[in-house]
C-alpha cells in the first residue's frame, strides 16, 4: 500500500484531495459529511463582505447524452454571516484535527480590511489562507476577485497586505480569465505568497435558451457571465499549471490544482504537472462526497502498480516532457495500422480522415461490411483515426521514423532541409 | 375438445394481444439508446434496409431533438417506416447488420427509435411532405397494400394523379389483414394509411376488385399507367385426404378472422396443429396460443436449419408455449362426424438431391397427433389464373417485371404479387421502383 497523504506547506491531510471553496464547502453539517466520506481537507467557500445570491444561479453543458460536461455559476461568496462561518469553521477543525482546513478569502480592497478578516480567520484555528483572486462575477465589479487576478501590481499590493498579518501559510488561487497566468503568479510568490492555487471558474456563457432566447442559467429574463468549471476546463486548467510549474519563479512553491477534476486518473494527470494537492468542485457537487472512496483507492492502486510510495514521488514528473514546438523531433513518424480482427467496420475512420485529414484510408467496397485499410504513404501520422475508432487498440500508432537521429524545426531550417512534403 | 370460440375474457384477450415491442416511454429512454449509436459511415444497417433508410442521420437526429427531421429522413426513404419499425424481421435486416453485433455487444434497437421517431408523426398528422402541382397525368394502382401505397405516395408527391382500386373495404393490405395482431393494431394500420393519403392526390376506391369490378383494359383507357400491387392470394392446398374437414382452415383466413373481426369471435380448437415454418406459421400457432387453445404444435417437413422463418420468430412461438416437430408431412386428416380428430403425420428424413437445399423425403414412418384443428401455413398461391386471364408474363403466377414494367405497356407491378411474398420493406422499396419507372415513362421525353 502506498502513502498517499499530502504535506501542504506542513499542512497535512490523510490524502491530497480537498474541496475546492464552493457550496460544498459553505457550511459545517457540510464540511462534516465530506470529512466523514474521506476527503483529506476542505477550502471553506470565500469569505468576504455580506453578499446577496440570485436565483437561478446554475447553467451546465451536455454533451452526447451525459449531463453536465461543462458547468456554469453566477453565485457570489459566501452569503452567511461572517460570525456563523468562523464559529463552524472552528468546530470543524476541532472534530477533525487531521484534515486540511484552508479559509478561502476576500476582502474589500483595503489594507485594514485583509488585516482584520485574516486576524478573525486564524483564531478558528484554520491551518491556511486561500486568497480568491479569481472570482469572475459580481465580485469583480467591486474591484475584487479576478479585478485583482488580472492585474498582476494590484495583486502584488494585496498578497503584501495579507503578508504583513498572516501567520498560517498562504495560497493565492489564480484567475484563468488572462491570457496567461504566469505574471499574476509571480507576482504573488514574488510578495511573498507560499503556494498557488489554480484555476478559478472561466467567464463564459453556456448556451443559449432557444425557446426564451434568453441565455442560461436565466434571472428574470436576463443572464450574466457565469464562472465555468467541470470536466470540460481540465485540459485548460492543465495547461496553466504547466506554464506555472515551467516558471523559474512560481515553481518555487507548491500548487494545489484545481480545474474538471472527477476521478483520480485527473487527479493524477495534474500531480504529473506539478500539482502538490487536488480540489474538487463540480464532481462533488453532481455526485457527493462518496466519490472521493475511488479516488482514493484508485491512486492507491496506480501508484502501487508504478512503485511510487509517496507522492512527492511522481509530482511534477511529466513536466520536463512539454516543451516548445520547436524543439519536437521532425524525424519521429508514425502511422496508423488497423488491426482487421478487431475492427467492426463503423467507417469512422475512413470519413475522418477522409473529410478531415489526410485522405489516408482506402475503402473496399463490401456488403454491408467494407473494409478499411491504411495507405502508409499518405498517413501522416495525425492519430484522428484512432481517436475516433470506437474500439479499444483497434486502430494503433506504429513508428516509422523518417530518420535515425534527432532533428528539431531549428536544425531542419539551418540545414535548410524541403518542406511541403504533402 | 372442440373449436369454439369465446375463450378468454376481454382482460386476457388485451394482455394476450398487447403490443410485443414497447416503445421507449420516455424521451430519455429514447435518448440513451440514440446516443449509444456510433453514426456509422456508409452504415451497415441502412445497407441492410430494403429501403435504404438512413439509420445514422434519423438517430442523430433524435439526440438533436429534431424529431421531425427524424421522421422525415425515415419516412422519405420508407413512407411506411411507421409500420415497418413494428413488422420488420430487423434481425435479419438492419439491426442483425449493426456494428455492435460484431464487439458481442447489443445492436442498437433501431425499430424501437423508428417507432418512436414516426409514431408522433403519424399520431398528430405532420404534414412532412408536400406535393407538387397537378401535372394532369393519372395513374391507376391496384391493390392498397405497402407497395400500392408506396407507389401511389412517390407519384401522388410529383403531382400525378393517382385512383386506388381495393378489393377491401380498409387499405393497408396484408398489414392491416395479415400481419399477427400483437405486432400492430388496426387502428395504427388505419392511421397509417391516412397519414400516407393526407398528401393528397390519392383517391382509394374500396370494395373495387379487378377481375371483377374492373378490367385492366379499362384502367389502360382511363389512364396514363397501371401499377399492380394486388398480393398473393390463398394458402396453398395440401392434396391429402381430409382437407374438407370442419376445423382445418387456412392461416391467411384465420389470421384474416382475428385482424378482421375481434379476438371473441374467432373460433380456435383446443388442441391446434399448424402445419409450415415460414412467417404466417409462426403468426398462426402463436395466435391460436393467445386465442386460448391449450396446445399447439407446428409440424415442418424440414430442420431448423432450412425453416424460413428468423430465430427470433421461431422464440416468440417457443416462449408462447407452442411444440415444434421437424421431419414431420402432413399425410392424413382424420376426423369423426365431419370434425378433425387427428393428424397423420410421415417422418421424414433428409437427402442431398445434389444441388439446392436438402430435401425431405419419406421414411415410411408415420405417427398422430390428436387434435381438433389444423391450420394450414404451407405458402400462399400467387394470382395465376388471373394473370393468365390478362396475358401477363408470369411464372407460377409471379408477375414477370423488366426495371418495374411487366410485359404489356403501361402496366407496372411489384411487392408481393411479383416477389410471391417477402416483407412489407420489400414492398415498399417496389412501390418505389414502380413509380420511379412510370414517372420515366410518362416523361419519357
Ligand atoms: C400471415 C402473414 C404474416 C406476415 N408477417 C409479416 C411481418 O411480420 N413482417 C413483414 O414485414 N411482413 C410480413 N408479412 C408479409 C407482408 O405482409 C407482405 O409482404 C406485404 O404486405 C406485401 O405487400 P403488397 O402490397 O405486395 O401486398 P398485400 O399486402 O397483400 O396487398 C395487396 C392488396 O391488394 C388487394 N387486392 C388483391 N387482389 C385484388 C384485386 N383483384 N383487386 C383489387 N385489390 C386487390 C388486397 O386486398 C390487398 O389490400 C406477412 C404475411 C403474412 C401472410
Ligand atoms: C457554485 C460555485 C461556487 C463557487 N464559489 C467559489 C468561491 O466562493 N470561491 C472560490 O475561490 N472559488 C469558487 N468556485 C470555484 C471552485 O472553487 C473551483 O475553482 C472551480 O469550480 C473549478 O473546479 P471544478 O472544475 O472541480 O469545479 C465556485 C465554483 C462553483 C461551481
Ligand atoms: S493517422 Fe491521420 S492521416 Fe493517418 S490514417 Fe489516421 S487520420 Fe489519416
Ligand atoms: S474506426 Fe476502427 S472499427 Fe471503425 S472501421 Fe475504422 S478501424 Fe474499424
Amino acid at each position: 500500500m502506498a502513502d498517499i497523504s499530502a504535506d501542504f506547506l506542513g499542512i497535512k491531510s490523510p490524502n491530497p484531495f480537498w474541496l475546492a471553496s464552493a457550496p460544498p464547502t459553505d457550511k459545517k453539517v457540510n464540511v462534516l459529511r465530506a470529512f466523514e466520506a474521506g476527503w483529506g481537507g476542505v477550502v471553506w467557500k470565500t469569505l468576504g463582505s455580506q453578499i446577496k445570491n440570485v436565483s437561478s444561479r446554475y447553467s451546465s453543458v451536455d454533451y452526447h447524452g451525459s449531463r453536465m460536461m461543462g458547468f456554469n455559476n453566477i453565485e457570489l461568496i459566501s452569503d452567511r454571516p461572517l460570525d456563523l462561518n468562523l464559529k463552524e469553521i472552528r468546530e470543524c477543525v476541532r472534530l477533525f484535527p487531521d484534515r486540511a482546513m484552508i479559509v478561502s478569502l476576500m476582502a474589500d480592497n483595503n489594507r485594514e480590511s485583509w488585516h482584520e478578516l485574516i486576524k478573525q480567520v486564524e483564531d478558528t484555528g484554520a491551518h491556511g489562507l486561500e486568497l480568491n483572486f479569481g472570482c469572475p462575477h459580481g465580485m469583480t465589479e467591486r474591484g475584487m476577485g479576478a479585478a485583482v487576478g488580472q492585474d498582476p501590481e494590484i495583486a502584488r499590493m494585496v498578497v503584501e497586505w495579507v503578508m504583513e498579518a498572516a501567520t498560517i501559510p498562504v495560497i493565492t488561487k489564480l484567475t484563468p480569465n488572462v491570457h496567461s497566468v504566469v505574471p499574476t503568479g509571480r507576482a504573488a510568490v514574488q510578495a511573498g505568497s507560499d503556494a498557488l492555487s489554480l484555476i478559478n471558474t472561466i467567464q463564459s456563457v453556456t448556451g443559449v435558451n432557444l425557446d426564451t432566447f434568453v441565455p442560461n442559467p436565466n434571472v428574470g429574463g436576463q443572464s450574466t457571465f457565469g464562472g465555468y468549471c467541470g470536466p470540460a476546463v481540465k485540459p485548460i486548467a492543465l495547461k496553466m499549471l504547466t506554464t506555472i510549474s515551467q516558471d523559474p519563479v512560481t515553481s518555487r512553491v507548491p500548487v494545489s490544482g484545481i480545474g474538471g477534476i472527477t476521478t483520480w486518473k485527473d487527479a493524477v494527470e495534474f500531480m504529473l504537472l506539478g500539482a502538490t494537492t487536488l480540489q474538487v468542485c463540480t464532481a462533488a457537487m453532481k455526485y457527493g462526497f462518496r466519490i472521493i472512496e475511488d479516488m482514493c483507492e484508485g491512486l492507491n492502486n496506480w501508484m502501487d502498480e508504478k512503485g511510487f510510495k509517496t507522492i512527492n514521488d511522481f509530482i511534477g514528473k511529466s513536466v520536463p516532457t512539454l516543451t516548445h514546438w520547436e524543439e519536437l523531433d521532425i524525424n519521429y513518424h508514425i502511422v496508423a495500422n488497423i488491426n482487421q480482427e478487431k475492427c467492426i467496420h463503423c467507417g469512422l475512420c475512413y470519413i475522418s480522415c477522409e473529410d478531415g485529414s489526410h485522405q489516408a484510408i482506402n475503402l473496399s467496397y463490401g456488403n454491408p461490411y467494407n473494409t478499411y485499410a491504411i495507405k502508409e504513404d499518405e498517413c501522416v501520422g495525425c492519430n484522428l483515426c484512432k481517436l475516433v475508432c470506437p474500439v479499444d487498440n483497434c486502430i494503433t500508432m506504429v513508428e516509422q521514423r523518417k530518420g535515425p537521429e534527432y532533428l528539431n524545426w531549428k536544425e531542419f531550417q539551418r540545414r535548410g532541409l524541403p518542406l511541403n512534403d504533402h | 375438445m372442440a373449436v369454439r370460440n369465446n375463450r378468454l375474457s376481454a382482460e386476457e384477450y388485451e394482455r394476450q394481444f398487447s403490443d410485443i415491442h414497447p416503445p421507449f416511454e420516455t424521451h430519455d429512454a429514447a435518448l440513451v439508446e440514440a446516443n449509444r449509436c456510433l453514426y456509422c459511415y456508409d452504415a451497415p444497417c441502412t445497407k441492410s434496409c430494403p429501403t435504404s433508410i438512413n439509420v445514422p442521420k434519423f438517430i442523430k437526429q433524435i439526440t438533436t431533438e429534431n424529431l421531425k427531421g427524424a421522421a422525415h429522413t425515415i419516412l422519405t426513404a420508407n413512407i411506411m417506416g411507421g409500420g415497418c419499425s413494428k413488422v420488420c424481421p430487423v434481425e435479419k435486416l438492419c439491426e442483425g447488420a449493426c456494428v455492435y453485433n460484431l464487439m458481442e455487444e447489443e445492436p442498437i434497437h433501431i425499430a424501437r427509435l423508428q417507432r418512436y421517431a414516426t409514431e408522433r408523426a403519424i399520431a398528430e398528422k405532420w404534414p412532412l411532405f408536400t406535393r407538387k402541382p397537378s401535372t394532369g397525368k393519372r395513374v391507376a394502382v391496384v391493390g392498397a397494400g405497402p407497395s400500392g401505397l408506396s407507389c401511389a405516395h412517390v407519384l401522388a408527391a410529383e403531382g400525378i394523379d393517382v385512383t386506388v382500386y381495393e378489393k377491401e373495404s380498409k387499405g393497408g393490405g396484408l398489414m392491416t389483414y395479415g400481419i399477427a395482431a400483437y405486432k400492430v393494431t388496426p387502428e395504427f394500420c388505419e392511421a397509417e394509411v391516412n397519414f400516407i393519403t393526407s398528401i393528397g392526390g390519392i383517391d382509394i376506391q374500396y370494395n373495387k376488385e379487378l377481375g371483377k369490378d374492373i378490367t385492366i383494359d379499362q384502367l389502360l383507357s382511363a389512364y396514363d399507367a397501371v401499377y399492380l400491387a394486388f398480393g398473393v392470394g390463398l394458402t396453398r392446398q395440401l392434396a391429402i385426404p381430409g382437407e374438407e374437414l370442419h376445423g382445418v382452415t387456412d392461416a391467411i383466413s384465420f389470421i384474416y378472422d382475428i385482424r378482421n373481426s375481434g379476438y371473441p369471435s374467432v373460433p380456435v380448437g383446443d388442441k391446434v396443429a399448424v402445419i409450415g415454418m415460414g412467417m404466417t406459421a409462426i403468426d398462426a400457432a402463436t395466435q391460436a396460443r393467445r386465442l386460448g387453445a391449450s396446445e399447439v404444435t407446428l409440424v415442418y417437413r424440414r430442420t431448423q436449419q432450412e425453416m424460413p422463418c428468423t430465430e427470433a420468430e421461431l422464440d416468440i412461438a417457443k416462449l408462447d408455449g407452442c411444440k415444434i416437430i421437424w421431419l414431420a408431412a402432413p399425410k392424413e386428416i382424420k376426423g369423426e362426424n365431419g370434425q378433425v380428430t387427428a393428424l397423420v403425420c410421415e417422418v421424414m428424413k433428409l437427402e442431398d438431391p445434389g444441388y439446392g437445399r436438402p430435401a425431405p423425403v419419406p421414411t415410411g414412418e408415420t405417427f398422430s397427433l390428436y387434435v381438433d384443428m389444423v391450420i394450414k401455413a404451407t405458402g400462399q398461391m400467387p394470382y395465376e389464373r388471373m394473370v393468365n386471364c390478362y396475358a401477363l408474363d408470369n411464372t407460377q403466377g409471379k408477375l414477370s417485371i423488366n426495371n418495374s414494367h411487366t410485359s404489356k405497356p403501361g402496366v407496372f407491378a411489384g411487392g408481393d404479387c411479383v416477389n410471391g411474398g417477402k416483407e412489407v420493406v420489400d414492398a415498399v422499396q417496389a412501390g418505389k421502383d414502380g413509380a420511379k419507372a412510370i414517372l420515366q415513362y410518362l416523361f419519357k421525353d
